[in-house]
């Protein structure tokens, strides 16, 4: 189908974004998601601003013992950097497994997190590094964890009228990995899993077991307690209850998860 | 409510009226009439409709044509040469029978060429990744593979 009618102008500066976002307009970036809910008219926006032309929304460097990443950067160029490949890998793998190559060339990290898909990989890679992201809006920037931005299915703290600007890896996440478990090469996880073992001890995080990217609290509590690997992966689904669907059962979810979560783990212990 | 874009397409710059919501895939279908690119979904999932934008893969249906503004697409017009010699990818997928009713070829082959032009030593399994959004129907993938590796290999011979 064909989108709604809509207005659209193309912002060169994060100044010119925020004003568009003031007055209404939605953040238009890698369009990944946006575009197809706008074909199904899932979403009509009156308006869209584009920012894909804000150079400074683009682009990884070092900032003291973080990496400062552009909201605007593809996950084509996320699972490439050097950077993230040596200090929080979590992130490069998942970026690497995202739909196709038409797809990572044009998608975002900062359209994945503010998008909030409950099946999507880098909310729950970045929750395992234990990321965040700068806002920025009318009344200026504030930092938010990642574990507090997303909500709900599809619903974040940002307000219409701020913007992500960046995301921030902590540069401690190099024994990392990612996990995930699909049908097709180009979908979403069915459940996928982060592990990043640091010096605060041992973060996991899933995707695809509910309404927003979960911590998984038992199987971090066994490891750090220096339980066995087969103790964490029995309690790796403890507090969660994955929806049943045409992709499996809430048991078998729950299996996947500390099949997945032992995989992330042995990988990232491994580097 | 047009916005006027300049996108330059298989090397000719065209400078049109769009209305923003219009679609790059039914820009370049209706308003060009370069209908070698196909429209095979509405979920942005079988890649029939791959060009080039700036050298990169993208699904024209998934990109709006006022998002193209200043920018360079190439499609599967732009493959044959203007004696008409086919390019090699056209010639691989003739020679090793890489296609059967050959509506997802088109986006095939621009989703190969994105590998092979960015990385003429691509594997089988390299390339195997770089399709791994087109969908056939027909063929089983095992000679559009054969396809893509003949045509790699022509290419870094020439
Ligand atoms: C076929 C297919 C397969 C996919 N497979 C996967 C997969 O395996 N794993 C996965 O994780 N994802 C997958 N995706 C989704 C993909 O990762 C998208 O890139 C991502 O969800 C959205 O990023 P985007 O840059 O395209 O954002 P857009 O689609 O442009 O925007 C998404 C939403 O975020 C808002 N937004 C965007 N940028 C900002 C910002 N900077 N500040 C505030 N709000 C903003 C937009 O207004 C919109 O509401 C797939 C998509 C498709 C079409
Ligand atoms: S028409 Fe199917 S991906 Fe574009
Ligand atoms: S040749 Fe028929 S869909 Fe691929």
């Amino acid at each position: 189908m064909i989108p709604s009618t809509l207005e659209y102008t193309k912002a060169r500066s994060i100044d010119e974004a925020l004003a568009a976002v003031a007055a209404g307009a939605r953040p238009l970036a890698g369009g990944m998601s946006l575009l197809p809910m706008m074909r199904l008219r899932l979403a009509s926006p009156g308006a869209v601003v584009d920012l894909g032309g804000v150079p400074e929304l683009v682009g990884v460097c070092e900032d003291g013992d973080e990496l400062a990443v552009g909201a605007m950067t593809t996950h084509r160029a996320i699972a490439n950097d050097p950077l993230i490949a040596r200090h929080c890998h979590v992130v490069a793998q998942a970026a690497a497994g995202v739909g196709s190559m038409t797809i990572r060339n044009r998608g975002t990290i900062g359209g994945s997190l503010a998008h909030a898909d409950p099946h999507g990989d880098l909310p729950a890679a970045i929750l395992a590094a234990g990321g965040a992201v700068i806002v920025r809006g009318p009344g200026g920037e504030r930092r938010v964890d990642v574990g507090d931005l997303i909500t709900s299915y599809l619903t974040t703290t940002i307000a219409d009228d701020e913007l992500i600007t960046q995301v921030r890896l902590p540069k401690d996440a190099a024994q990392s990995a990612y996990a995930k478990f699909h049908r097709r090469a180009i979908d979403w996880s069915i459940i996928g899993v982060g592990v990043s073992i640091g010096a605060d001890g041992v973060r996991a995080a899933a995707t695809g077991v509910g309404e927003r990217p979960m911590r998984l609290t038992g199987f971090e509590s066994v490891l750090d307690g220096g339980g066995s690997l087969e103790a964490a992966i029995a309690r790796a689904a403890e507090g969660l209850s994955p929806t049943a669907d045409l992709d499996g059962s809430t048991e078998y979810k729950q299996h996947l998860v500390g099949v997945l979560a032992a995989r992330a783990y042995a990988e990232a212990s491994s580097r | 409510m047009g916005q006027s874009i300049t996108v330059t397409v298989n090397g000719t710059v065209h400078t049109a009226e769009v209305e923003p919501r219009t679609l790059l895939v039914h820009f370049l279908r209706e308003q060009l009439n370069l209908t070698g690119t196909h429209i095979g979904c509405d979920t942005s999932t079988c890649g029939c409709c791959t060009v080039h934008l700036d050298g990169d893969t993208i699904l024209a249906c998934s990109t709006l044509a006022v998002q193209c503004d200043g920018s360079e697409v190439r499609t599967v017009e732009g493959l044959q040469a203007d004696d008409g010699a086919l390019h090699p990818i056209q010639q691989a997928f003739h020679e090793n029978h890489g296609l059967q009713c050959g509506f997802c070829t088109p986006g095939m082959m621009m989703a190969a060429l994105g590998v092979i032009e960015q990385q003429p030593d691509a594997s089988d399994d390299e390339i195997r990744e770089a399709l791994e959004g087109n969908l056939c129907r027909c063929t089983g993938y095992q000679n559009i593979v054969a396809s893509v590796r003949a045509a790699a290999d022509q290419m870094a011979r020439s």
